[in-house]
């Protein structure tokens, strides 16, 4: 059966969950062989063979920190040409996508990015995309070279299959432009103890409607009873209110939970495009004309500070 | 010595238009009007704040597109960049990331730079990865998505907000820099930029210009291939309630019968 390389997101060895979301889609294409980087890729190598990697490619080198990109890509490719894949899939992280876009040019393949689904076809790996904030659904392929694919977090189920999930070392010699870019210094996000962002199964937002920092509170305290993750729209974090990080839409995160629950938010086409293909999507909003109801299955036209703190209260009470 | 900026900039259908696919799966350019991607604004933006610390700089903009594209360049031009590149040519409809991102390298290598400043991402494909890939292809320094950026003696540096941390990057010039929306807000053209526009020079190039075969780009040389594209089914019609007090509990109750509670 042909192998499948997979990128492995991780912190010092820690395996992010859309790698695992991953590895469940490469098992539909062929036999999944990881590829661990940086301080730590040996310790990925239990996890991964839990669910289904049957190789672990590891190498650790100072240059994977302290340079930009490229000494992972060096090191991608030197994977690519151990193993000759039938495809290679990354996660859909900022990095990630400029990792997978310069590999596909080096081994002169086509790339995808941010496809939601992967299945086997007959002429390669058939991925599923949104374009254009999420009205329209498509499906493409790469048509030249070894498919190079990016895939967003939630696109997949994480499923148990165990297998070898043997390490092996991964001789990697770096390219004359992997120290181009220096880095500098790296300020750890600081944990808030609230689900990632993007792969939370629950994101609760809120927007300039919610009307200073102080009461993101609120927002933080709901969230906080559904155990879910904190979002705000660009408004909001332009305000100062949130963390840019935080922010949902097409300049910040893209997410794809269960249940979206937006408060104070109008819905612009730009926060749209962040959160359309959310499952499950609620709003309170007091203007009934807010279009960020179009979208919703359920809809509260109310003010936020009422309905917010009530439904929080009643949360926490049926959690008995 | 002059610091030479080129600034890729890309037109795009207005993303508060009807956007949809044309009969060949590509973009239809047909029915929404096109502007320069606003997320580009920002890149002409520091390009201009760049230019302006430099004791000499010249602003180029570059773009690949249709005819239409010269509004994406007179609008970057009217901001305050000093020429422009338009890259046109009937073989280019349908050409993919590769394809674009080798016709902007042979442009902006032909144009002679110092410093490429690219937008985050596109806001019609939006896919963030050209300016990585441009790096690659110009064998350069890649410094991308910066939320702060710096030139000074032949070097940039600038702020990374990563997934997971934010850095402080570095590297010396030639070099591509990509900027996000977090770097600036971007200017308006002033009535005495939009006229002065008119008057800067706006130099055409087409493939054979870049002497890059027809085959390497086009929807025919894509490097992948759209097998269909279907509108979303509308969002059916939720359930919409007035708040008369017991909105929260209403919620509550919902998000109970769909197990979230
Ligand atoms: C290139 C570009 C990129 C962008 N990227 C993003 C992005 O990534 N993410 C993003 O979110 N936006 C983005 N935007 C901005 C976007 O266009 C909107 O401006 C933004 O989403 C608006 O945020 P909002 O809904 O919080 O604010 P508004 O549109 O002002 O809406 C606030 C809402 O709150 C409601 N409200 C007010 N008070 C209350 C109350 N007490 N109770 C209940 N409801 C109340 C109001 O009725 C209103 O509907 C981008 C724009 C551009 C041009
Ligand atoms: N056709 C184009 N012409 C000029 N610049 C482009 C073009 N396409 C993309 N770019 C540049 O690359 C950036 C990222 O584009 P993308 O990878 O398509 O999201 C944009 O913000 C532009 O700076």
């Amino acid at each position: 059966m042909a192998e499948v390389l997979v990128y492995v997101d991780h912190v010092d060895g820690a395996v992010r969950k859309p790698t695992l979301e991953l590895l469940t889609l490469a098992r539909r294409i062929g036999e999944p062989v990881a590829v661990a980087l940086g301080s730590g890729a040996a310790g990925t190598a239990g996890v991964l063979a839990e669910h289904g990697a049957v190789r672990v490619l590891t190498a650790e080198a100072p240059e994977f920190a302290d340079y930009l990109v490229v000494p992972k890509v060096d090191a991608l490719q030197a994977a690519f040409d151990a193993v000759s894949p039938a495809a290679v899939l990354v996660p859909s992280s900022a990095e990630g996508k400029e990792i997978a876009a310069r590999l596909a040019v080096r081994i002169g393949s086509g790339i995808i990015t941010d496809a939601v689904d992967l299945e086997a076809g007959e002429l390669g790996p058939v991925a599923t995309q949104s374009a254009f904030a999420a009205s329209f659904t498509t499906k493409s392929r790469v048509s030249r070279g070894i498919p190079v694919i990016t895939v967003k977090p939630n696109s997949a189920p994480v499923e148990p299959a165990p297998a070898a999930g043997a390490v092996e070392t991964l001789a990697v010699s770096f390219s004359a432009q992997a120290t181009g870019t220096k880095v500098l210094s790296r300020t750890p996000r600081e944990s808030t103890g609230r689900p990632e962002l993007t792969e939370a199964a629950i994101v609760v937002s809120g927007g300039r409607g919610v009307n200073g920092a102080e009461n993101f509170g609120l927002i933080e305290a709901l969230a906080d009873s559904l155990g879910a993750a904190v979002g705000a729209s660009r408004a909001a974090v332009d305000a100062g209110w949130y963390p840019h990080s935080n922010q949902v839409g097409q300049t910040g995160k893209s997410v794809s939970p269960q249940l979206y629950i937006a408060s104070g938010i109008s819905g612009a086409i730009q926060h749209r495009a962040g959160m359309q293909t959310s499952k499950t999507i609620v709003a309170i909003n007091k203007d009934a004309e807010a279009p960020i109801f179009d979208l919703v299955d359920y809809g509260i036209v109310g003010d936020l500070f009422q309905v917010v703190p009530q439904l929080t209260e009643e949360v926490n009470s049926r959690k008995g | 010595m002059s610091l030479r900026i080129v600034v890729c900039v890309k037109y795009v259908p207005d993303a508060t238009g009807d956007r949809h696919f044309a009969d060949d799966l590509t973009l239809d350019r047909e029915d929404v009007d096109g502007l320069l991607s606003e997320l580009d604004e920002y890149a002409v933006e520091q390009a201009l704040q760049i230019a302006d610390e430099a004791d000499d700089a010249e602003i180029t903009v570059v773009t690949v597109g249709p005819e239409d594209a010269k509004d994406a360049l007179r609008k970057a031009l009217s901001m305050g960049a000093d020429k422009a590149v338009h890259v046109e040519d009937d073989g280019l409809h349908g050409t993919d990331v590769i394809g674009t991102s080798l016709v902007l390298a042979k442009a902006v290598e032909k144009t002679g730079y110092d410093l490429v400043i690219c937008g985050m991402a596109s806001t019609d494909a939006a896919m963030g990865v050209l300016p990585a890939v441009l790096a690659e292809r110009l064998g350069v320094p890649q410094v991308t998505l910066l939320s702060e950026v710096k030139v000074e003696g032949g070097t940039v540096t600038g702020r990374r907000d990563g997934d997971s941390a934010s850095e402080q990057l570095q590297a010396s010039l030639p070099a591509v820099v990509s900027v996000t929306d977090q770097s600036g807000e971007a200017r308006y053209p002033s009535f005495k930029g939009i006229m002065a526009a008119k008057k800067k020079p706006v130099q055409s190039l087409d493939l054979e210009d870049l002497e890059i075969d027809a085959d390497e780009v086009g929807l025919a040389g894509a490097w992948t291939a759209v097998d269909s594209a279907a509108q979303r089914p509308a969002r059916t019609a939720g359930t919409i309630v007035k708040d008369e007090g017991e909105g929260g509990k209403q919620l509550a109750e919902f998000l109970a019968g769909q197990k979230f509670i």
